[in-house]
């Protein structure tokens, strides 16, 4: 296994590189797309929310792969010429900021009401008072199940395997097919998902310490 | 004298069940108000429409000369000039006492951060809570909760207070302390106070004029000696006697 790994070595970390980058990117949008929707789902507007829910409900509900699919076929048809990790990376964005929004709309949504209309009654317009008071606590009690999206995340980024994104499951199907040492190939890039997502978890438990 | 507070005509409806009916009154600044009746009479839903938490369906609602139920009313505006008092403080928990009376004058008002600070110490010391600024809402009993809360309320010099029920969450030995300030508070000349209170001797101690409200609707509206001496009102005679027998 050690010869594999090195005979393999830069193919293993390119592939290694390219999944952490497309997890750090749809990490970062992810969030933040998720955080607007989330927000969207609770406004007093009644169409604003009716769009968060539409797109929370249409992105959590379609496999990933379909998603993927469809942004690294259809997009470079009709709109503009895109490559396999940007497609992935497009796709694992969306999908995962579905999820992330239910999980911050659930944070939201366990903040006392209270605190919404004691701020709305001292005159602060709602953005005010979600931004200086409901959105703090809710961040508090979405951190641990935001850490499992965070994790389901890296695994999914495995879906750029499927449109050519280089990224660390690619390379070991690769890898895999040249060397015919299936079960090596897989046990490594096992090994390095766990390099990703152990800290992952880890680091989310002791924040949720630290915060609890 | 003007009035602050008008209601002509107010309905207020949660789906099928009529909430308030019918409601006209009028409170003149300065006035203090207490607000009695059974539970599930609708005063704090009354009291909660005057600074829009609850929306009305039907009737106009005039507060401090703007209209609540006009479209075109900026809500937030009204809202600077009526505090308001919750039975479950609602105190902001992500913040220290401090930061909770600092905070609506900074981002509403846009007060200039040192006269801001000076006021809200000044606050404290009047509720007897200087010692607590640095404290978490989480680290304070009950009843100094609630003096953090009406500091909060007036730390945005509004011209009227809405109370409601600000002791029925308190344990009875905080009671007293709360209706204190609450007392010192009703009594500056020209504030408009709301109260929603089950304390009776505290309403005979600190009212000018007392409603009282039954099944959303206003039975008695008297100055405060005539209703606890002659309540004209059959449901209200037999409120105040089964109150008083405890």
């Amino acid at each position: 296994m050690i010869h594999l790994l090195t005979s393999n070595w830069s193919a293993f970390i390119s592939g290694f590189g390219w999944t952490l980058l497309s997890s750090i990117l749809a990490l970062f949008f992810s969030l933040i797309i998720g955080s607007l929707f989330a927000i969207l789902e609770v406004v007093p507007n009644k169409a604003l929310r009716i769009i968060g829910n539409v797109y929370v409900e249409i992105f959590r509900n379609i496999p990933l792969l379909v998603i993927t699919m469809f942004f690294y076929l259809v997009i470079p048809l009709y709109i503009v010429k895109i490559n396999g990790f940007t497609a992935g990376t497009i796709g694992l964005t969306i999908y995962t900021s579905a999820f992330i929004a239910e999980t911050v709309r659930a944070g939201i949504n366990s903040v006392d009401p209270g605190q919404m209309e004691a701020a709305r009654s001292q005159g602060m317009t709602f953005w005010k008072a979600m931004r200086y008071i409901v959105l703090p606590q809710a961040f508090k009690y979405v951190i641990p199940p935001l850490g499992n999206q965070f994790v389901n995340l890296v695994k999914n980024s495995s879906v750029l395997a499927f449109v050519a994104g280089f990224d660390l499951m690619y390379q070991g199907n690769a890898i895999a097919s040249q060397t015919f040492e299936t079960v090596n190939t897989y046990v490594i890039v096992g090994i390095f998902y766990l390099i990703i997502t152990l800290p992952i978890s880890y680091y989310m438990q002791h924040l949720e310490k630290k915060l609890a | 004298m003007s009035s602050m507070i008008e209601f002509r005509n107010v309905q207020k409806y949660y789906g099928e069940f009529h909430a308030l009916k019918d409601i006209n009154l009028e409170i003149d600044k300065g006035e203090t108000v207490v607000l009695i009746g059974p539970s599930g009479s609708g005063k704090s839903t009354l009291s909660r429409t005057v600074n829009g938490l609850e929306t009305i369906q039907e009737g106009q609602l005039i507060v401090n000369g703007r209209d609540i139920a006009d479209k075109t009313t900026d809500i937030n505006r009204i809202r600077r000039d009526v505090g308001m008092v919750f039975q479950h403080f609602n105190l902001y928990a992500n913040k220290d006492v401090l930061e909770n009376i600092m905070l609506a004058p900074r981002i509403v008002l846009k007060m200039n951060e040192e006269e801001n600070k000076k006021q809200a110490m000044a606050l404290l010391d009047q509720v007897g809570l200087a010692d607590k600024a640095h404290n978490m809402p989480s680290q304070i009993s009950g009843g100094q909760k609630q003096r953090v809360a009406i500091a909060r309320s007036l730390a945005m010099k509004p011209r009227c207070m809405l109370f409601d029920e600000p002791t029925s969450a308190l344990d009875p030995e905080m009671i007293d302390d709360v209706l204190g300030v609450i007392k010192y508070v009703t009594s500056q000349s020209d504030m408009t106070s709301l109260i929603v209170t089950h304390e009776m001797g505290f309403a005979q101690e600190v009212a000018n004029r007392v409603i009282f409200m039954a099944d959303g609707q206003v039975l008695e509206d008297d100055s405060k000696d005539k209703f606890f001496d002659h309540p004209t009102n059959e449901r209200a005679r037999q409120f105040l006697s089964k109150i008083i027998k405890h």
